[in-house]
This record gives C-alpha cells, structure tokens and sequence, in this order.
C-alpha cells in the first residue's frame, strides 16, 4: 500500500489562517451579528430603553411605499454607475491600448481621479455645478438651461450618476488596460493582416477575451455603486431633494444617525447586507458559468 | 462650532481657564449639530461620555427622554452649591427648555431666531423706501427688485423652522397638539392648516417669475443673498459675521413678514440655536467644575460680547442692557430685531417653542415635502398634509421607543 503523505502537525493552516479569521469576525461578523440583534430591537437614542419586538422593523419597513422608492432608486443609481462607468472605461481603456506616443501621460490623468477621497469629488463637482457659483452652471445658463440641482430631483440625480461614475472610470480603466495588453499581439496582428479593422478586431477578439474582467469588474462596481457612493451624495446632495437621491446604504446612515431610530438602520442594514450577498451568489453562480475563463 | 464661531468657543474656553486655576475646559469640535449629537449618544453608550455636549433646540425632546444620561441644569447647579438665579434669563429663550413645571434642563447657549435680511443698496435702487413688514410688501418690493433687474425677489434658509415652525408661531398657530408637545409625548403635528398651506402655496406659485428661487436647506441658500441675485432672505439673525465678510454690499435686518389675513399683529418669533446638556456619569468634583463653566457662561460681559459678535441673542437680560449700555444697538441699528422679536408678546402655547420627539428626522421630512412642492410635483396641500402624516408616524415610534 502506498504510504499516505503525511504533515506532521494539523495546526499550520489554522495558524496561517488566523490573522485573516480574525480580522474577519473582529471586522465583519461581529458587527453584522450586532446589526442583525439590534434589528429586533426599539430602542430609544441613548439605549437606556429598549423593547425586543421581533420583525416589526421590518414589518414598518415592507408597509412603506417610500422604502420601495428607495430600493427601485437605488438599482437605477446602481446599474446607471455601473453601466457608464464600465463603458466609458472600455472606450478610453481601448483607445489607451493603441496610443504609442505619450501613453505613459496619458494613462496617468486617467487614474488620477481614483485617488481623489469620495467626500472631495464630491465637492469637486458640488462646485462646479453649484447653481448660483458653478462654472458649469453658469456655462449652462448661457445656453438657457437653469441648472438647479438643489430643486430639481433628475438634475440632482445626474449629478451624483455623474460623479460617482467619474471618480470609478480610473479604476475600471486601469483593469481593462492590464487586461487588453495581456492578450498576445500576434493575434491582433495576424487579423489585422487579415483585413479586420480596428473596431471588428475589439468586438471579435479583445472583448471576448476581457470577459473575465468584465464580469469581476461588474461585480465590484455594483458592490460600490451600492456602498461607497455614500461619501458623494452626502457631500453632493446628502439625499435630496425630496429623496431623489437617496439610495439605500443613504437611508440606513440618515436613520440611524441623524434619526437616531437604530432599530430601523439595523433592519436597513441587515436587508442590504441580504440582497448583497445574494447578488454576489447568482453572479458567482450564474453568470460566472456563462465566462470564458 | 467650527470657523469663526469656533474660534469664539476656544476663546470663552481659553477665559474661563485663565479666571481660575481649579478647573479645565477643554472644548472639542465634532462636526454640524446632528453630528455632535450622534457623536454624544454614541460616546454615551460607550461610557465615554462627555461633561457637557451642545444639542441643537429639535434634539430637546429626545435629550430630555433619556432621563438616565443627562444631568438637569438646575440639580446639577444646587449639587453643586452653586447660586443659581433663573429670573436673570429671557424667558423667550429659557422656555423652550424648560420642564412643565418649570424647572430648567440644560444651558442656553447659542440662541437665535429667523429675522428678514436684506439688501439695502439693492432696495435703494429699485426704488423701495422701507424694509417690508407684511407678506404682500415682501411681494410688492419682490417686483420691483426684479423689475429693477435683480434675479431673484427673495430666498429663505432653515425652510421648516422659518417656514413652518416660526411662521405659525409668528401668527400665534398651533404647530401641533398637547401645546406644541410640551403637554406629553402623545402629541401630534397640526401645521397642515389652512394659513400655512395657502401661504406656501402662494410661495410655490411665486417662482413663476422669480420673486421665491429655492436655494436649498439649512443655509445652503445664503449665496444666493451675498452674491446679489436675491433681494431679500429669511434666516437666522446669527448670520451677521458671515454676511459682514461676504457681502459686498449694504445690508439691514427687519421682522419677520406679517400674513394680514391670518392675525391683525405678530405674536412672538421663536428661537433656535442649541443649549449645553450636562451628562452624567462623572466624578461630583468635576461637576463643580461645570457649575462653576455655566455661571461664568451668563455672565454679562461675556454675553454681550457672543451677542455682538455672533448675532446670537442674548441670553441673559443683563447682557442686553449692557449691549445697549454700550451703544452697539446705536452703531448697529436693526441689530436688536431678533430681541425685539422673541419679546413682543408674551409667548403663548403656540408660540413658546416646540417639543416633538424625533424632530430631527421630522424637518427632515417637512425638507423632502418642501421640496417636492416647490418642484412641483405637490400642490402646497398635499405636500403638507403628507409631511404631518409622516411626521405622526415618526412621534408615535418616538412614543414607542420612550
């Protein structure tokens, strides 16, 4: 019989483990198990009352027709980031990959952007469409058009699409540049001997053998559309007007800590920390079947 | 505090340590108000509370709720040993934090209340002699501002304390139920009335050739006032510092507008601002410390300073004859308009303020309302009708919750 290869001790991988393990529960399943106990709860701010009353924060949310608002708000902002800034990073990421002179500078400006904190874009672009002091307003103004953000909800909603597109450009470029200029050359020389022009030879063969990346890419564009665009609408709009931009992870925050109504920001938190986690499974399941790795 | 107000703070901060070598105040700036409230409940429920923390007026009731965790002004002060003498204050600004019998929470610090600005080169030449003191004035002078080629006849900060609030107490109306929800938590809101939705109506209707431009909330709509496109703006009278650096031009202040169908005269305006709330769970040393902070906070002199150099009111009514004393009224004529406003009348049960449980996310809800109205996608009526029922909702979970 064959001896079975054998480790002495068992102990090695758990160890190596450890740290990740424990930032994990120090960082993620504790507070998720918190959110989720609080949830249950209706407590007053300071946590000197509270009463355990099961789903009924849940129940007061699924009975609000705006909670439904938000949930469709949100997958438009969602898919609408998603969808601009995948796209956008496609053509400049594709354009990038043919320039031969000054492409170093030129891909540089485009990632610049990605290291700008999400509070500061935001006042970037706060700035320059600010309805009575923007650049952009003003310049809008000239060709008729009132931009008023702070009253008009689509404007309002095109200015925080816009911004959180911008600042998420550099990094989707950055992983369709790495991708396209890992495809061998040969096979993009060989078809353009062939006869196929620039646009054929990008639907035929370039994009076919980014998909890996697009699909990741995809992924986390929706996890940051959903979460780290809170920075920007709090500083751009911080949800208004009229919650025409407040999408779910603005709403948990503005219950929970200007409202104070914890018990709800949990049940928020807790839905959203759902409908992640299922995203996540039906892309990793699904869709992720249908990628030529 | 942050910016100029900040500055101010650490000053008073930097005096009261310099007048006494026992105690040491050590201010901490932790963001706008509701961020210094979240920051004080979470500190709270932490065991890290600080001595005192500033709540703005809307989080009164939630503070006063939590009967645990503050420490009353008056109990802290007779532990305390020390004197303690509440006939000194205005009553316009104390009552609002007061208990039903009486009996003062927490210490009014900054208080100020919604006054009419305007600019008066602007007004010079559209050709308009006096400031206006009624709805129809504020329209009349609208026109010919826009008329003499301004942009806009006048904007508005805070909405739902201007708009809402301080227009129903202005006109001696209720806001809501159990006196404005100093009477019991039970309470509900009422301000969806016929006075105020005609009158927000007729506001809404007035964009039509400019004479309202929405400029957003809290006082995001200030530069629409310094930059010279409005006219005229309806916010706090603690704007001063700020209008005196951005303004390039000539500006005054007056009362509030007058709505003649709805009351012959005004009522009283009422306050805003924030008051310093005393937490428990410290040591009785350092309590003596703070009663020491809060008698050499009502001082005259330095009251009269924060209220000439801020805008604020003054709290006490020493510092507002010392102020005169001093001739600031004569040099700053106008400048007593916020005193005059809150004293006007002796306030009613519509007009002493208000007290509803879970206010934060009520003006929230008012703003969102608001807003839909003058986007026009509400009529004023429905807009408010759907603000009280919300609102409701949210005092009854503030009910649940306490």
């Amino acid at each position: 019989m064959l001896k079975q290869v054998h480790f002495g001790s068992s102990w090695l991988p758990y160890a190596l483990l450890t740290p990740q393990l424990l930032i994990i529960a120090v960082f993620f399943m504790w507070p998720a198990a918190q959110s989720i106990y609080q949830s249950f709860l209706i407590e007053d701010a300071f946590g000197l009352s509270s009463e355990f009353v099961y789903f009924e924060n849940y129940q007061l949310l699924f009975e609000d027709k705006l909670y439904f608002e938000t949930f469709y708000r949100t997958i438009f902002f969602s898919s609408m980031v998603a969808g601009l800034s995948l796209l956008s990073a496609l053509v400049l990421a594709g354009m990038a990959d043919q320039v031969i002179k000054g492409a170093l500078l030129y891909r540089t400006m485009l990632i610049w952007p990605y290291a700008v904190a999400p509070a500061i874009a935001g006042t970037l672009w706060v700035f320059m469409f600010d309805p009575t002091l923007g650049i952009l307003s003003y310049f809008l103004d000239s060709f008729g058009w009132d931009w008023n953000h702070k009253l008009n909800g689509n404007e309002a909603m095109a200015l925080v699409i816009m911004a959180a597109t911008w600042k998420q450009i550099s990094y989707n470029f950055l992983f369709f540049l790495a991708a396209m200029q890992a495809i061998p050359k040969t096979l993009i020389e060989a078809a353009a001997i062939d006869g196929a022009g620039p646009l054929y030879r990008f639907w035929t063969i370039i994009f076919p053998l980014i998909t890996p990346t697009t699909f990741f890419l995809l992924v986390v564009n929706i996890v940051y559309a959903f979460f780290e665009t809170f920075g920007i609408i709090h500083v751009v709009t911080a949800g208004g007007p009229a919650k025409a931009t407040e999408i779910l992870v603005y709403k948990a925050y503005s219950d929970g800590f200007i409202g104070l109504d914890l018990g709800s920001s949990a049940a928020q938190s807790t839905i959203l920390m759902l409908m992640v986690t299922i995203i996540t499974v039906i892309q990793f399941r699904y869709i992720e079947r249908k990628v030529d790795y | 505090m942050g910016a100029e107000n900040g500055e101010r703070v650490d000053k008073i901060a930097r005096g009261f340590n310099a007048s006494q070598n026992q105690y040491k105040i050590v201010p901490t700036y932790k963001g706008n108000y509701t961020d210094t409230m979240t920051a004080a409940v979470a500190a709270f429920r932490a065991r890290k509370q600080p001595h005192l923390v500033q709540v703005f007026e809307v989080g009164t009731a939630t503070m006063m709720a939590a009967k645990g965790a503050i420490y009353p002004l008056e109990a802290l002060m007779t532990d305390a040993n020390e004197p303690f003498d509440k006939s000194i204050y205005l009553p316009g600004v104390i009552s609002y934090y007061q208990t039903p019998n009486g009996e003062l929470l927490s210490m009014p610090f900054n208080s100020s209340t919604p006054v009419l600005w305007y600019n008066k080169d602007a007004f010079k030449h559209a050709g308009i002699q006096n400031p206006p003191s009624t709805w129809n004035e504020v329209n009349a002078a609208a026109k010919k501002l826009l008329a003499s080629g301004m942009k806009c006849g006048f904007s508005f900060g805070w909405q739902s304390w201007v708009m809402i609030e301080n227009y129903s107490a202005w006109h001696n109306q209720a806001i809501g139920t159990r006196e404005n929800g100093f009477a019991g938590i039970d309470a509900e809101l009422t301000f969806n009335n016929k006075a105020v939705k005609e009158r927000i109506q007729s506001i809404a209707d007035s964009q039509a050739d400019n004479t309202f431009v929405y400029g957003g909330r809290e006082d995001s709509s200030l530069p629409l006032f310094t930059s010279g496109e409005c006219g005229m703006w309806m916010s706090s009278s603690a704007n001063t510092a700020a209008l005196k650096s951005q303004a390039k031009f000539d500006f005054g202040q007056t009362m509030l507008p007058l709505d003649e169908n709805v009351a012959a005269s005004p009522q009283n305006s009422i306050i805003g601002g924030a008051t310093l709330w005393v937490l428990r769970g410290h040591s009785k040393a350092s309590y003596r410390g703070i009663a020491k902070f809060i008698t050499y906070l009502s001082t005259a002199e330095l009251q009269a300073w924060w209220h000439q150099e801020t805008g604020y009111v003054p709290i006490t009514k020493n510092a507002a004859e010392l102020s005169r004393a001093q001739g600031y009224y004569d040099r700053n004529p106008g400048n007593d308009t916020a005193v005059k406003q809150l004293g006007l009348n002796t306030p009613t049960i519509n007009s002493r303020g208000l007290r509803f449980g879970n206010y934060v996310q009520i003006r929230a809800v008012i703003n969102e309302e608001l807003e839909a109205i003058w986007a026009g996608s509400k009529t004023a009526s429905e807009g408010l009708d759907d603000a009280v029922r919300r609102g409701n909702k949210l005092l009854r979970r503030f009910e649940r919750a306490n």
